[in-house]
């Protein structure tokens, strides 16, 4: 390493810094491409075998190659903007629904030392760079003139703002019991406690105290990536594809690796919080980034089973769970917490 | 009472759950696509495909321009034109169907009251015009010509039923 950081050093002088950041942002990113083109394969896949298909099967061996072509596909097509249209912005809009989508990876903890950015207020850095990923969704909608791209950038506000209170209070209780705002603490805070002393550490991560919390932060992030059953904004029965009807060639690729960016974040989120990120279940097994990986893709897997069963919230039903069912939720078990942390009970010391 | 059970189902996410199992389920059931070029799926011999015109064993053609298919087509797919043969017997000088109208229905296959225009099991054909699928009789002629050995056995398997 030492070795590596002399030799740049040689090359590129003063710049060095930068360089190498550059470096390490491309060695985040591209491998996070890769993950998203198979993602997609992998969602054809499931749904297809949960639909007693086979799904994709024809480019290359058992379609691996599929993610591949489609991207090339769409890199060959046209950019149809409407007349309408206000051409800066809808060229800007999938830029801002993709940005915030790649840009919460710098603080995303691998394991100890594998982070990009190891800010100590990484849990606020996230939710406000998450938060961001609306605007392009919005913007799409506004900016396409187009009656049914508007109706679902006016829904697709209206739901990611009302999730993301719920997802926050899930948060606020991480961060209560992790007594951190760093998402590294926060892993290691999970990997203390009885259960973990014992070698059962999958039982003092935190999704078992705090699993109501768990399950709607796992439902709220479903319905953030606007992912079914909660894509109302994209609904295409009712109306056509919702805030991207009228993008085409790479400009609707680029929401799409957002869309699909956004389920892997989330769902890496999900370990890092709940389920003791690149800690090992059990004591005896090396913690390592392989964990990691193996917990975001049970994750994902999921988000594709819900895809494969559920049918699409009505928006009123969506709005009363996130309103009426969730916020009471998190409020009340926000309080249990706080007391639980209070009394004699408390775990988390 | 009923109310707090729904409350407490519903938190403990009961119904989505069961739902969840069903699909799960099927993740592992065995697949039932048919992998169609290399793979094909049974075909009845009542199969309803390519169009062909029949002829008698002594090679007279049967149709005897009644136009009854012609009258039938809900589709106006097929255009008759007759006149009377050399010999008296009515033909058609003009025997069309355009695949493009039809809708291969069958009727008039079961209009046909000499079983002269019929419905074989060819599926796999196309036109790169649009021209290519108006079927001329002698096209209809050639396609009857070149499967009537397995009309006449799909015929006789259906005449059971009739």
């Amino acid at each position: 390493m030492d070795a590596l950081m002399n030799f740049g050093q040689g090359i590129f002088g003063g710049i060095w810094p930068a360089v190498w950041t550059l470096l390490k942002i491309v060695l985040i990113v591209a491998p996070l491409m890769l993950s998203i083109a198979y993602l997609t394969w992998a969602e054809r896949k499931v749904i297809g075998y949960m639909q007693v298909r086979i799904g994709p099967n024809r480019v290359g061996p058992w379609g691996l190659i599929q993610p591949i072509a489609d991207g090339l596909k769409l890199l060959m097509k046209e950019i149809v903007v409407p007349s309408g249209a206000n051409k800066a912005i809808f060229i800007i809009a999938p830029m801002l629904a993709i940005a915030p989508a790649l840009a919460a990876w710098a603080v995303v903890p691998f394991n100890e030392t594998l982070v990009l950015a190891n800010i100590d207020a990484s849990l606020l850095y996230i939710m406000a760079i998450t938060s961001m990923g609306v605007y392009g969704i919005i913007l799409s909608g506004w900016a396409s003139n187009s009656k049914y791209a508007f109706l679902g950038a006016m829904r697709a506000a209206a739901q990611m703002v009302s999730y993301e209170i719920s997802m926050g209070f899930a948060l606020i209780c991480v961060l209560m019991v992790s007594n951190s705002l760093n998402l590294v603490d926060i892993v290691h805070a999970q990997d203390q406690g009885r259960f973990a002393s014992w070698g059962l550490s999958f039982l003092s991560w935190n999704w078992l105290p705090l699993l109501p919390m768990f399950l709607v932060y796992l439902i709220a992030g479903v319905a953030e990536t606007n992912r079914a059953p909660f894509d109302v904004c994209e609904g295409e029965s009712e109306i056509v594809a919702g805030f991207h009807v009228e993008y085409s060639g790479m400009a609707f690729a680029v929401f799409f690796l957002a869309e699909y960016g956004n389920m892997i974040l989330v769902s890496t989120l999900t370990s890092i919080m709940f389920l003791g990120g690149w800690l090992s279940p059990v004591g005896f097994l090396p913690d390592g980034i392989l964990w990691l990986f193996a917990k975001v893709a049970a994750i994902l897997f999921l988000f594709l089973w819900f895809r494969a069963t559920f049918p699409r919230y009505r928006y009123d039903q969506l709005m009363r769970l996130g309103w009426k069912v969730f916020v009471p939720v998190c409020l009340i078990w926000l309080v249990v917490v706080g007391v639980w942390m209070m009394s004699p009970l408390n775990i988390w010391n | 009472m009923g109310s707090m059970k729904e409350i407490f189902n519903s938190l403990l996410l009961k119904e989505l759950l069961k739902g969840m199992a069903v699909t799960g389920k099927y993740f592992f059931a065995r697949k039932i696509t048919v992998q169609y070029p290399e793979e094909k799926t049974p075909q009845s011999f009542r199969f309803r495909g390519l169009h062909a015109l029949r002829r008698y064993p002594n090679g007279e053609e049967r149709c005897i321009a009644c136009k009854l298919c012609e009258a039938i087509c809900p589709a106006m797919a097929i255009t008759i034109e007759a006149e009377p043969r050399d010999d008296g017997s009515r033909r058609t000088t003009r025997y069309d169907i355009d695949l493009t109208k039809c809708i291969f229905c069958g009727f008039c296959e079961e209009a046909c009251p000499v079983d002269a225009v019929v419905e074989t099991r060819i599926f796999e054909y196309h036109g790169e015009k649009r021209g290519d699928l108006y079927y001329t009789k002698q096209m209809l002629l050639a396609n009857g010509d070149r499967y009537e050995e397995q009309i006449a056995k799909d015929r006789e398997l259906d005449a059971s039923y009739r």
